[in-house]
């Protein structure tokens, strides 16, 4: 890991969640939405890495998922 | 019979010397396993089983190829500390079509995998011990298990029938009493699977080589196969319009030689899966490829689970391949949106092409879908997906360019 790395990723268990976009329109400049309407983070999958900048948005977004879907993780 | 009677009486068994190891008992009752391998050694201590593990190079032979004593290693020692004991798991679900090598050697060495359990679970001083095995060999285990007095806590559960059923979470899920598909994870089963417990799954192959290595040493091991991929190996090899039958081979085989041996003329195929329906193609010019990860790896391939499926160079691989993208998008445990809905759309593109139609675009777009839905589930269903369609698409270019311009030959159905 290099140092300008985000040490805080975005966890998205998809077996909950079903695309209400909520995180989507909370944190644009992370997320997508895809053909189906699920988040899409580009170039990664289920673990997106926040910029500092953002963690306060993310954490917010954690917080409004309707399904629950979001965590946060540190590595 | 006492330690000192058995350690002597393994001694005077001779460790197998060809390439038939794991499928030489003639039977699969106890006597004849004893009087082929002798009996189990004396329990080592975990360093000593992990130091031989290290040493003999086994890989996992259940698809993901993880090094066996890594994973033993990975119990974390502070579980242990906090007495929080380990389960251990026999994995056996096999629910890949293209593969039944773990079915055949519950039927033929029901005993080795027993001996491989019961060698893990005594190096971790396991809380359980479980066998997730099909229906369709639930007799031989039961009957194997009943023989032997030490085998009693083995714990032997009918595995769900689907393709995922043998991903690792789905067997926790299984074993927890829930549903058989794969579950979400932020952390690792080595550290909290069944009941919370530290959980350790290993494919009932690598457990029967554990239960040799640990007679006969990692250096007995490693004199078959190759540097890269030492010992032998348990594959299932077939064609599409011929049955598949079950082989043990040296590691680092030749596919070409691994086909004839099975009676599958390379010469009349185009291409060889490598890996089973989340596997990857080998065109019939690399047949001289070894069936090792250095060699494979050109093509995205491995040796996996030791499946090869042979292609019939008179039938169109863009027919065969929409078929098997089809069957896989309906294998999807239908929880993950990007699955559910991705699959279904990139086999039905996939399907049109083969189909005939000219669209230019089809291919490009079996691509942007293959991308969208890799790395976007909670087990690599989808990526395996992906990249079966996607080699497809590769090692068949000019099938795909003959179908865009309408002079594909071949036969469709």
């Amino acid at each position: 890991m290099t140092r300008d790395e985000p040490r805080t990723l975005l966890h998205i268990d998809w077996t909950r969640c079903d695309g209400r976009g909520l995180c989507t329109e909370i944190l644009p400049e992370l997320l997508t939405r895809d053909d189906w309407g699920f988040p899409l983070a580009p170039r990664h999958g289920s673990d997106v890495p926040v910029p500092d900048r953002l963690v306060d948005a993310a954490v917010e977004a954690v917080a409004l998922c309707p399904r629950l879907a979001l965590s946060l993780l540190q590595r | 019979m006492s330690v000192a009677e058995a350690t002597e009486a393994a001694a005077r068994v001779a460790a197998p010397t060809g390439t038939a190891r794991l499928t030489s008992p003639g039977s699969p009752d106890l006597a004849t396993h004893l009087a082929t391998f002798g009996p189990l050694p004396v329990r080592a201590g975990p360093a000593v089983l992990l130091d031989e593990l290290r040493a003999s190079g086994l890989e996992g032979r259940g698809g993901a190829a993880f090094p066996a004593w890594r994973k033993l290693a990975a119990l974390p020692a502070r579980e242990r500390a906090r007495g929080r004991r380990a389960v251990i798991v026999g994995n056996a679900a096999e629910g890949e079509p293209q593969s039944f090598k773990d079915a055949t050697l519950l039927r033929v060495a029901p005993h080795l995998v027993i001996d491989g359990l019961l060698t893990v679970a005594a190096a971790v001083d396991a809380h359980s011990v479980h066998l997730y095995a099909q229906s369709s060999v639930l007799e031989s285990v039961s009957r194997a298990l009943a023989e032997r007095r030490d085998a009693r806590s083995i714990q032997l559960r009918e595995a769900a029938d689907s393709f995922i059923s043998g991903e690792a979470s789905a067997v926790v899920s299984a074993l927890a009493g829930r549903s058989p598909v794969p579950q979400d994870r932020t952390m690792r089963l080595t550290e909290s699977g069944l009941g919370g417990r530290p959980t350790l799954l290993n494919n009932v192959e690598t457990l029967a080589h554990i239960a040799l290595i640990s007679r006969f040493g990692a250096a007995w091991f490693r004199s078959i196969g190759t540097p890269s991929d030492p010992g032998t190996r348990l594959v299932t090899v077939g064609s599409d319009g011929k049955s598949s039958t079950v082989l043990e081979i040296a590691g680092g085989s030749r596919l070409g030689d691994v086909l004839r041996f099975a009676g599958i003329d390379p010469g009349s195929l185009s291409a060889v899966l490598v890996g089973g329906y989340h596997g990857a193609w080998l065109p019939a010019s690399a047949l001289e490829a070894r069936l090792d990860r250095q060699d494979l790896a050109v093509f995205g391939a491995a040796p996996g689970a030791g499946i090869l499926m042979g292609l019939d160079a008179r039938h169109c691989p863009l027919t065969v391949a929409a078929a098997i993208a089809t069957y896989l998008a309906g294998e999807s445990a239908g929880r993950c949106g990007p699955c559910v809905n991705g699959l279904p759309a990139m086999a039905a593109v996939l399907g049109r092409l083969a189909r005939g139609d000219q669209d230019p675009a089809l291919a490009a777009e079996v691509r942007r879908l293959a991308g969208l839905v890799t790395g976007r589930g909670s087990c690599n269903h989808p990526d395996g997906t992906a990249r079966f369609v996607l080699s497809t698409l590769t090692v068949f270019a000019e099938d795909v360019a003959a179908h865009q311009a309408g002079r594909c030959r071949k036969d469709h159905s």
